[in-house]
Formats: structure tokens, C-alpha cells, sequence
């Protein structure tokens, strides 16, 4: 197993594996601060998260720089909290000048010369839920020991999102103060994944757990250099805050110009898509929630007709309810909503009786004479058998 | 492929923590001879095997793929899968065997069960009662005794249901195929007739508690699905494809109908070109004997003819089970019609 591995202690650690098209060799150095900016956004509510965001290009850029200035003396692993009670200063002044939502940042943050490119695609990441279910997988299978799994995501790109259609989970070991991953293993089950799907790039990397560490940092770095601004992704298996938050972050520069410069990770949007077939395969195993022992079976022919119709009734009662709220003064009327009910109603056709009578009669017919063909062929072929072995 | 007894314990080792041994299935299989009653797959593998045929399936080309578990008493359990790439182009430098070999020792190295089961394929209307599909089936149980084969079926998913059948061969086919003798006599010895050439285990399907978590997580994110396609009246296109393979099939096992119609337009176009000629005041041509120009047809061979047996036998249970469910549609659809006059 050839290992790559990343040492974290000191800042002039960059000789060792910076890369000729890497200008600003400085990232070890700013990379303790940069994630304990993140960190305490990341841990507290979602819309402060989107605070430092705006800083790069925002007025606010000197902000963080006294951040840098205490982290590298003490040891990366304790540098986390005099430096998170640095950004946490920093961050409410960061605040007023933060845009709420991550959808202005393409403007503000594609600052850094370094980093290859601008994020391409947009700031929407479209994820599979195959992805997830692989995730949580080899999460699941992780060895003895590792607090984290990781891995390398695939995909393809195209103007307006990054779509994510596959993944594969690759070993790595982690410690207090070095990473190793195995590059070989990723690099030839890439090739191995490229000869079924040859569309898929590499886009970028996964972690499970919450928090991007100094070590994701790292790893995003090596993760640069096989595919332009990769995207890291974070699912929170350890379940925090009782949910499994799915994030994706895209990393840019910050910091003075000139200077030693920081990477920060950025959020992006995740929005999950789904094939048609993906859907009602997703709609089948999400039913394994509610039975007892986590197992259903497959349903079959008027089953399934039923169980459709019970999801239309579903549906339809909550539109009644709602129609009967506001028939009762407890919702107010939005016209919206009542012209969707309108043409809603209005899609069961109006035929005259005697033509409906004569459509439905034809169809079940129809129907009923291939059921008959069918069995007829069945019993013909049965008695064909009998007698060719006489 | 590694030995069936080693297999299962390092992969029961590793695997532990997925697939506990709760909930221990109801065997509902087939002949009591069977070694596999009841086969428990992953969501994952279902979503993977989607993913595979919507992203390198089109039209009638088959996907395929290798299915990795264990086998827990009478139980098969698929863990985890991988496509096969379709070996269409540059088939020089591709070696299957291979790319199978390095995939599986990439897979232990994350602790995937590696122990092969079984393997998957994608069907077009549900045509796969093919020789090919005999064959291999048949090596893959004479290695491995619980594999199963998997049939996706992504046409009747996209109606509104996931299609996913697994089958196995009988212990009968399986002598006959070990004696590699597919003469009638054989076939008549092991009274195999067509229904009794597959047996279909029934499945179901089991997620760990942490992918429904992620299942709950995904329900709240997402958008109600819009499309309720398993309620569409329209099914006439459907219907008619099935029941024109139907018809092919038919056509086949009694092939000797379309020779004589060769025979037939044969012997026209012959006394059509003597007419001709005999007006034109040459002598006609000799009459040729017609049984050296068709040679007598030989009786089909039989295993050939019950695999198409096999085959319509499947397409009819098809159409019996689409029928079914269109009658209930259209009823469904006539309650909807009265309530509103």
C-alpha cells in the first residue's frame, strides 16, 4: 500500500509537498485557523454559517487575519481553541456585512489566484441517493478504531450544477498529527469505475462526521490536484443535533493579499435528484422506516395499485383539510393554491355516461380477451410438453 | 473466487454490523431440495443496480453486474454489488476476469464482503430465458451453490414498481446440465418440463438503522414525487410490446410454418419465370427437386424449445399480472366517472 503521508506540525512543513502550480505555498500554516473558522460555524445554527462566507472579498478580509498571528505557535491539535475564540470574534463583525444567503457569494469569493479556476458549475451540488446510502455504508464497515471513513466522489459537470452520481470509499489512516491515504487504491479504482462509466470524473471527496478538520485540509489539497476545485462533502453519521446533516463545501483563498494566505471552505447548496426509477426505488426502501424488523417484501400486481391509491388519498385529504380550514376563517385564501384545487377538480374529464360506458367497456374487453390469449397459450405450451415426452 | 466455507466466515466477521441477525426471514421457496429459501438484499444494492441501467442501459442492451453478501443459514444476503462493463468495444485488451479479481481485492480492502453470490441482469419486457443466461447461471451455482441470478426489469419499474425477481435453476436442470447432455432422452429422464426449469425465491429487502436515518433525512429534503405513473390508464403501448415478443416467440417454436412458406413462394416464383420464359419461346427451366434446396427440417433441438416454452411462459405471467392491474385501474376510474354524474 504506497501512502501518502501529510505532516501537520509545522508551518514550514510546505516544502515537502507543496506543488510547483501551487503560488502561495503557505496553506499548512493558515490551515489550523481556517477550519476552526468553520467549526464553530458549523456547530451553531445554520444561518451564521454562511457568515464567513462573504469574507474574502468583503471589507471585512483584515478580520481574520489576527487570527493566523497565535495559531501556529501552539501544537495543531490544541490550536483549535484560542483560535476559535479569535473567530468567534472575528465572526459578528463579520456578520453585518454578511449576505444571508450563499447565493451571493459567486461574486465575492472566487478571489484566489491559486486555486484553478472558478467553482465550475454554479453553487449547486445535485447529489444521488446512492451516494448516501454508500456513504453510510462503508461507514458502517469502517475498521476498528477509525473515526471516519473517506473517500472519493464521481460525477459529471455541467453549466449550471455538479451532478454526483457515484462514490468509493478509500482507506486511510488517521491520527492526532499525520493523515495517510492510500493514492494508489483510489487511483486504480477510479480506472476500474471509468471502464463501466467512462462519463465520470473525479469531483471531489467525501468525510463522515461533522466537523472538517486540519487533516480535511489536507486531503482536499491532494484531492486538488486530480480534479479542479473539488467539492468535499460532509454526512454526519455521529448524528449531532439529532439529524444527519449532508454539507458540501468547495474551498477558496482568504486573507491579505500578498500575505500568507488561508483556505476556508465554503457552503454550497445541496439538492438531491433522482432518476425516475431512483424515485420509486428510494419510495420502496424509505417503507423499511416502519415495519418492526427493518424488512418488507416486494409487493405485487393489485397491491401495488392499492398502495398508490392510498398515497392518492393521502394527498387528498390534505387538500381537503386545507380547503375546509379556510372555509372555516382558519387559514386566510391564497389564490394560488385555489386555482391549482380549480383546474385540480377540473381534470376528472366530463363525458357523457354513454360514451364512458362504451370506452371502458371496449378497454376491459380488450383486456379480458389477452387475458384469455394468454392462458390459452400457457395451457398450450403445458400440453405440448405432455406430448413431446410420450 | 474464493471457497464457500472460508468466504463466509471472514465476510460474517466483517459484516457483523450491518446485517444483524434480527428478524430472522419466513421461507416461502420452492422445492425443499433448496439450499436458498429466502434472499434479503440491501437497499443499497437496489439503488445501485437502478443507477447501473439508467446510466449505461439503452434499449434493449443488457446490464450486468456481480453480487457480493453472504449466506446466513437459509438466507442469501446481498450486501453490496458492481457493474460489469459492457464488453462492446476494444474487446482485445479487456480481460473480465481480471477487472472482476482487482475489484474484489479493492472491495476487502474497505471491508466489503467479498464472497460472490450471485450476479444481476437487466431484462427488456422480461426477456431473459435465454441459453446464455442457463449457461452462466448454471456456472455460477455449480461453484457456488446459493447464488442466485437477479432480473431487473427497468420498463415495468418505471410503470410505478420496483421489478426485481431472483431465480435459481432447479436441482433437476442442474444434473442435466453437470451431464452436459441436452438430448431428449435426457431431458425426458429428468422430467424436467418448462415451469420446472427456474425457481424464484422470494426477496426482501433490509436496510441498517443508519440508512433510515438517512431515509427520513432524505424525505424531508426532497420534493414529493410528481409522478404517479403507476396509476396511468394509458397501457396499450406496453400491452403491445409484450405481445408482439409474445408472438415472436410463438413463430419460433413452430418454425417448420415458416419453411413451408419459403417452399411455397419458392414454387411460385419458379412457374412465374417458366411463364415468362415459355412466352418468350425458351425452353423452361427443369424442375428442381425442391427437398435438396430445403433440406428436411430437423426436429428442434429440445432444450431449445423449453427454454422458448420457458420464455412465453414468463411473457404470459407478464401479461396476466399487467391485465390485473388495468382492470382495477379502469374499475377505479368508472367509480371516479359515476360520482360525478
Amino acid at each position: 500500500m504506497v501512502l501518502l503521508m501529510f505532516s501537520n506540525s509545522l508551518p514550514s512543513a510546505p516544502r515537502s509537498f507543496s506543488l510547483d502550480k501551487m503560488a502561495t505555498p503557505a496553506v499548512p500554516a493558515s490551515a489550523p485557523p481556517a477550519t476552526p473558522s468553520e467549526a464553530p460555524a458549523a456547530a451553531s445554527s445554520p444561518a451564521s454559517a454562511s457568515a464567513p462566507a462573504p469574507a474574502p472579498a468583503s471589507a471585512s478580509a483584515p478580520a481574520p487575519s489576527p487570527a493566523p498571528a497565535p495559531a501556529p505557535s501552539p501544537a495543531p491539535a490544541s490550536s483549535s481553541d484560542p483560535a476559535a475564540a479569535a473567530a468567534t470574534t472575528a465572526a459578528p463583525g463579520q456578520t453585518p456585512a454578511s449576505a444571508p444567503a450563499p447565493a451571493q457569494t459567486p461574486a465575492q469569493s472566487l478571489s484566489g489566484p491559486a486555486l484553478p479556476g472558478p467553482f465550475p458549475g454554479g453553487r449547486v451540488v445535485r447529489l444521488h441517493p446512492v451516494i448516501l446510502a454508500s456513504i453510510v455504508d462503508s461507514y458502517e464497515r469502517r475498521n476498528e478504531g477509525a473515526a471516519r471513513v473517506i473517500g472519493t466522489l464521481l460525477g459529471t459537470v455541467d453549466k449550471h450544477s455538479v451532478e454526483v452520481t457515484n462514490c468509493f470509499s478509500v482507506p486511510h489512516n488517521e491520527s492526532e498529527d499525520e493523515v495517510a491515504v492510500d493514492m494508489e487504491f483510489a487511483k486504480n479504482m477510479y480506472e476500474l469505475h471509468k471502464k463501466v462509466s467512462p462519463n465520470e470524473l473525479i469531483l471531489g471527496w467525501y468525510a463522515t462526521g461533522h466537523d472538517i478538520t486540519e487533516h480535511s485540509v489536507l486531503i482536499h489539497e491532494y484531492y486538488s490536484r486530480e480534479a479542479p476545485n473539488p467539492i468535499h462533502l460532509t454526512v454526519d453519521t455521529s448524528l449531532q443535533n439529532g439529524r444527519m446533516s449532508i454539507k458540501a463545501y468547495v474551498s477558496t483563498l482568504m486573507g491579505v493579499p500578498g500575505r500568507t494566505m488561508g483556505v476556508m471552505f465554503t457552503p454550497l447548496t445541496v439538492k438531491y435528484t433522482y432518476y425516475d426509477t431512483e424515485r420509486i426505488g428510494v419510495d420502496l426502501i424509505m417503507k423499511t422506516c416502519f415495519s418492526p424488523n427493518r424488512v418488507i417484501g416486494l409487493s405485487s400486481d393489485l397491491q401495488q395499485v392499492g398502495g398508490a391509491s392510498a398515497r392518492i388519498q393521502d394527498a387528498l385529504s390534505t387538500v381537503l383539510q386545507y380547503a375546509e380550514d379556510v372555509l372555516s376563517g382558519k387559514v386566510s385564501a391564497d389564490n394560488t393554491v385555489g386555482r391549482f384545487l380549480m383546474s385540480l377538480v377540473n381534470q376528472v374529464p366530463k363525458i357523457v355516461p354513454e360514451d364512458f360506458e362504451t370506452m371502458l367497456n371496449s378497454n376491459i374487453n380488450d383486456l379480458l380477451m389477452v387475458t384469455y390469449l394468454a392462458n390459452l397459450t400457457q395451457s398450450q405450451i403445458a400440453l405440448n410438453e405432455k406430448l413431446v415426452n410420450l | 473466487m474464493a471457497s464457500r466455507k472460508e468466504g463466509t466466515g471472514s465476510s460474517a466477521a466483517s459484516s457483523s454490523s450491518t446485517t444483524g441477525a434480527a428478524g430472522k426471514g419466513k421461507g416461502k421457496g420452492g422445492s425443499g431440495d433448496s439450499a436458498v429459501k429466502q434472499v434479503q438484499i440491501d437497499g443499497l444494492v437496489v439503488l445501485k443496480i437502478i443507477k447501473h441501467y439508467q446510466e449505461e442501459g439503452q434499449g434493449t442492451e443488457v446490464v450486468q453486474g456481480v453480487l457480493l453478501g453472504l449466506v446466513v443459514e437459509d438466507r442469501l444476503e446481498i450486501t453490496n454489488c458492481f457493474p460489469f462493463p459492457q464488453h462492446t468495444e476494444d474487446d482485445a485488451d479487456f480481460d473480465e476476469v481480471q477487472y472482476q479479481m482487482e475489484m474484489m481485492r479493492s472491495l476487502r480492502h474497505v471491508n466489503i464482503d467479498h464472497l460472490h453470490v450471485g450476479w444481476y441482469q437487466s431484462t427488456y419486457y422480461g426477456s431473459f430465458v435465454t441459453r446464455a443466461l442457463l449457461d452462466s447461471q448454471f456456472s455460477y451455482q455449480h461453484a457456488i451453490e446459493e447464488s442466485v441470478v437477479l432480473i431487473y426489469d427497468p420498463i415495468k419499474t418505471a410503470q410505478g414498481s420496483l421489478s426485481l425477481k431472483a431465480y435459481r435453476l432447479t436441482p433437476k436442470l442442474m444434473e442435466v446440465c453437470k451431464e452436459k447432455d441436452f438430448s431428449p432422452e435426457a431431458l425426458k429422464k429428468g422430467n424436467i418440463t418448462f415451469e420446472h426449469m427456474f425457481e424464484e425465491v422470494p426477496i426482501v429487502i433490509k436496510n441498517s438503522h443508519l440508512i433510515n436515518v438517512l431515509m427520513w433525512e432524505l424525505e424531508k429534503k426532497s420534493a414529493v414525487a410528481d409522478k404517479h405513473e403507476l396509476l396511468s390508464l394509458a397501457s396499450s403501448n406496453h400491452l403491445g410490446k409484450t405481445l408482439q415478443l409474445l408472438m415472436d416467440r410463438v413463430d419460433e417454436m413452430r418454425n417448420t410454418s415458416k419453411q413451408q412458406q419459403q417452399k411455397h413462394q419458392y414454387q411460385q416464383r419458379r412457374q412465374q419465370e417458366n411463364m415468362q420464359r415459355q412466352s418468350r419461346g425458351e425452353p423452361p427451366l427443369p424442375e428442381e427437386d425442391l427437398s435438396k434446396l430445403f433440406k428436411p427440417h430437423q426436429p428442434p433441438a429440445r432444450m431449445d424449445s423449453l427454454l422458448i416454452a420457458g420464455q412465453i411462459n414468463t411473457y404470459c405471467q407478464n401479461i396476466k399480472e399487467f391485465t390485473a392491474q388495468n382492470l382495477g385501474k379502469l374499475f377505479m376510474a368508472q367509480a371516479l366517472q359515476e360520482y360525478n354524474n
